[in-house]
C-alpha cells in the first residue's frame, strides 16, 4: 500500500526554483535514502511534505488523503514526524519534558481539567510520562532524564531528537542527516538502531544523509536530487554506477586522451 | 516516599493555615496605610504571574497589560456601583442603559471582568499573535493604547477623562490575597501541566513545537486568554482599591510597572513574580522619600515627582545588565525545597545541642 505519494512536486522561492517535478511514490514499510549534492533541495522537500512550505505546483497525498496545505502540526498528527538537520531541540527544558512535548498532541483533557489538576487529567500525565520514559530507555537516555536537552553531547542530542519524534506515534519517519557530527563507532551504532526501530514501529523512513556508507548500508532504494530535479533513482548498486551521480558529485570528467 | 508525601501535606496546610491566620490579623488590626500595600502587592502579584504567563513562559513579548487592567477595572465598577452614585459620577454625558440601573454583588462584576478582559484577548490575540518579537510588543502595546483613547473618549460609558470617582471600597486582604493565591496556584499548575510545556515548547523553537504536533496558534492565545482574564480581575481590584479610576491611569507606565516585575522576578518564574511583585508595592511606598524634599549636609533639595520610577528604570538596567536571568531565572519555590530546608535545619539543631 502506497503510504505516500508527492505528485510532481515543485516550489519557486521568488526566481529561484528549488524543487521541480518532484515524483515519489513511497510503500509501506519502505527505508528511502534522499541524497544530493549541498543545495539540491532535499530538506526543502521534507519541508513540503511536513507542510513548512506549500508547493507551487503538485500535490501530496498521506495514505491516501491529500496534506497539501494542511498545517504543520497536523500532518504531525496525522503520523509523519521528522527530525532537524541543524538540532532543534527544547534546549532550556529537561529531556524527559523534551519527549513528552511530542505526547501533547494526544491529550485528551482540557486545559482547564489540566489546570485544576482532575484525575482525568493526571491519568493521562502518568501515561505520558510512562510512555516518555519508555522511548529514552530504547535510546539509552534514561539516566540523563532530567538533565537540560541542550547540556547533552551532540550525539545524544541526535537520539533524542529521534525519541521526540517517535513520541508523535509517526507512520512515516523523515530523518534529516541523523549521522552529522557522529565518529564512525556512533555512526555505525546509530545505523543498527535506525533498523531497529522501523522493525518494532512498523515505520516507513525516509533518510536525508551525506554519509554514503549510511545510505548504502541501509537504504533498499535511493533517490539522488541536484538542482532540484531528480536525476537518478534506483538500488545503491545502481545509484553508484550511475554516470548522472558521478557528474553530479564529482563534476564532468575531464578528457584527457 | 509515602512519608515526604505526607510531610508536604502537612506543610501545605500548615502553609495555608498561617496565611490565613495572618490575612485574618493583618485585616482586623493593621493600619489602613500598611493594609493598602499589602493589598497592593497582592494584585501586583495576580499581575506578574498572568503576565509572566504570556511573556515568561510562552515567549510572546505583550506590552497589552495596561488595556486589559483598563477593561477589567471599568467592566466591574459599571456593574458594582449603584445608580445613584452613577448618577453622580456621569454629570456630562448619561450612562447609558442599561449599566444605568444595573448592580451586581461585587464577585459577580470581578467574574465578568475577567471575562470581559479574557474576551477581548481572544479579540486582540487572534489577529497579533500571528506577529512575532518587537512587532508583537509594538502592536499589543498599540492596542493598550488604543483602549486607553477609546475609553477618553466614550463619554456615556466611561465618563471620559473625568474617569469615576467614589468608587466603593470591596478590595481588602480576603479579596487580593485570595486571588492572587488562586491566580498563582492556577498558572502553576498551567504552566506544569501538559498544555504548559506546549507553551514552554512555543518559548523555546516555534519551528519544532509545530512539528511536533503543537498547535500553535490555539496555544498562543490560551496564553493571551488567560493573562488577560487575570490582568481583567486584578485591574478589577485595583479599581476598588483605589476609589477612582481614569482611562489615563492605564497607560504605558502601568505595563511598565508590571514588566518591571516580571523581567526582574525573571521570565519564567513564578516564584519571582511574587516575590518581586511583593517588593514593588512596598518599594513604591518606601521610595516615596525621595520625592519629597530633602536637607542634606545643609544643601536642599526640592522634591521631585517622578524620582520613584527612576531609581526603578536604574533598578532594571542593573538586572538587565548583571542578573540577565532576573532575580529567580526559571528557578522556581517548591514544597521540596521549603521540606529540605525546615528538615536541615532541624538536624542542625539537634546536632548543635
Amino acid at each position: 500500500m502506497s503510504i505516500l505519494k508527492a505528485d510532481h512536486l515543485t516550489i519557486r522561492f521568488g526566481g529561484l526554483t528549488a524543487v521541480s517535478d518532484f515524483y515519489l511514490d513511497l510503500e509501506e514499510g519502505e527505508l528511502v535514502g534522499l541524497i544530493g549534492p549541498n543545495g539540491a533541495g532535499k530538506t526543502t522537500v521534507f519541508n513540503m511534505i511536513t507542510g513548512v512550505y506549500h508547493p507551487t505546483q503538485g500535490e501530496i497525498y498521506f495514505r491516501d488523503q491529500k496534506i497539501t496545505r494542511q498545517s504543520v502540526d497536523k500532518i504531525t498528527a496525522l503520523g509523519i514526524a521528522r527530525t532537524f538537520q541543524n538540532i532543534r531541540l527544547f534546549a532550556n527544558l529537561s529531556v524527559i519534558e523534551n519527549v513528552m512535548i511530542a505526547c501533547h498532541l494526544r491529550i485528551k483533557s482540557s486545559v482547564l481539567s489540566a489546570a485544576f489538576g482532575l484525575p482525568s487529567y493526571l491519568q493521562e500525565e502518568n501515561y505520558i510520562r510512562e510512555e516518555a520514559e519508555k522511548l529514552l530507555k530504547e535510546v539509552k537516555l534514561e539516566n540523563f532524564k532530567n538533565y537540560v536537552a541542550g547540556g547533552l553531547p551532540y550525539g545524544e542530542q541526535r537520539k533524542l531528537e529521534i525519541a521526540r519524534a517517535l513520541a508523535t506515534h509517526p507512520k512515516l519517519l523523515l530523518l534529516d542527516e541523523p549521522a552529522a557530527g557522529m565518529n564512525p563507532q556512533e555512526t555505525k551504532e546509530l545505523m543498527a538502531f535506525i533498523l531497529e526501530i522501523q522493525e518494532k514501529y512498523k515505520l516507513t523512513i525516509i533518510l536525508i544523509e551525506h554519509d554514503m556508507k549510511v545510505v548504502m548500508g541501509i537504504c533498499k532504494r535511493i533517490l539522488v536530487l541536484d538542482y532540484g530535479k531528480t536525476i537518478a533513482e534506483g538500488n545503491p548498486e545502481e545509484i553508484q554506477h550511475n554516470p548522472e551521480v558521478i557528474k553530479a558529485y564529482l563534476g564532468v570528467e575531464a578528457n584527457y586522451a | 516516599m509515602k512519608g515526604k508525601k505526607k510531610d508536604y501535606l502537612l506543610l501545605k496546610i500548615a502553609t495555608i493555615f498561617l496565611v490565613i491566620l495572618f490575612l485574618f490579623i493583618a485585616q482586623r488590626s493593621f493600619d489602613a496605610y500598611i493594609l493598602r500595600i499589602l493589598n497592593l502587592s497582592g494584585i501586583y502579584v495576580i499581575l506578574g504571574v498572568s503576565l509572566n504567563l504570556i511573556n515568561g513562559f510562552t515567549g510572546q513579548f505583550s506590552l497589552g497589560h495596561a488595556g486589559f487592567m483598563a477593561i477589567g477595572a471599568y467592566a466591574s465598577a459599571l456593574l458594582y456601583m449603584s445608580p445613584e452614585l452613577k448618577e453622580v459620577n456621569y454629570f456630562i454625558a448619561p450612562l447609558i442603559w442599561p449599566f444605568s440601573v444595573i448592580q451586581v454583588p461585587f464577585v459577580f462584576s470581578l467574574i465578568f471582568a475577567g471575562l470581559l478582559s479574557a474576551g477581548v484577548g481572544f479579540l486582540v490575540g487572534a489577529p497579533c499573535l500571528r506577529l512575532k518579537g518587537d512587532y508583537l510588543a509594538i502592536v499589543t502595546f498599540g492596542f493598550s493604547e488604543i483602549i486607553r483613547v477609546l475609553f477618553n473618549n466614550l463619554q456615556s460609558i466611561t465618563n471620559g477623562p473625568l474617569g469615576l470617582k467614589g468608587l466603593p471600597t470591596y478590595t481588602n486582604l480576603w479579596w487580593s490575597w485570595g486571588i492572587a493565591i488562586f491566580t498563582i496556584w492556577f498558572i502553576k499548575n498551567l504552566v506544569n501541566s501538559s498544555y504548559g510545556r506546549a507553551l514552554k515548547s512555543i518559548r523555546e523553537d516555534e519551528v519544532a513545537a509545530e512539528a511536533m504536533g503543537v498547535n500553535l496558534f490555539y496555544h498562543k492565545v490560551l496564553s493571551f486568554v488567560v493573562g488577560a482574564f487575570f490582568a481583567g480581575i486584578g485591574g478589577a481590584l485595583l479599581g476598588s482599591l483605589l476609589m477612582t479610576i481614569d482611562p489615563n491611569s492605564f497607560g504605558f507606565a502601568m505595563t511598565f510597572q508590571i514588566i518591571i516585575i516580571v523581567i526582574v522576578g525573571g521570565l519564567g518564574s513564578i516564584a519571582g513574580s511574587v516575590i518581586v511583585g511583593i517588593l514593588f508595592a512596598i518599594l513604591m511606598e518606601v521610595l516615596r522619600a525621595v520625592e519629597s524634599p530633602m536637607n542634606i549636609l545643609g544643601l536642599k533639595i526640592p522634591g521631585i515627582p517622578g524620582m520613584r520610577m527612576l531609581i526603578f528604570s536604574i533598578l532594571l538596567m542593573i538586572v538587565v545588565l548583571f542578573f540577565q536571568q532576573g532575580l529567580m531565572g526559571t528557578r522556581e519555590w517548591s514544597w521540596e525545597w521549603l521540606h529540605h530546608k525546615l528538615t536541615r535545619t532541624k538536624k542542625e539543631l539537634e546536632e548543635g545541642s
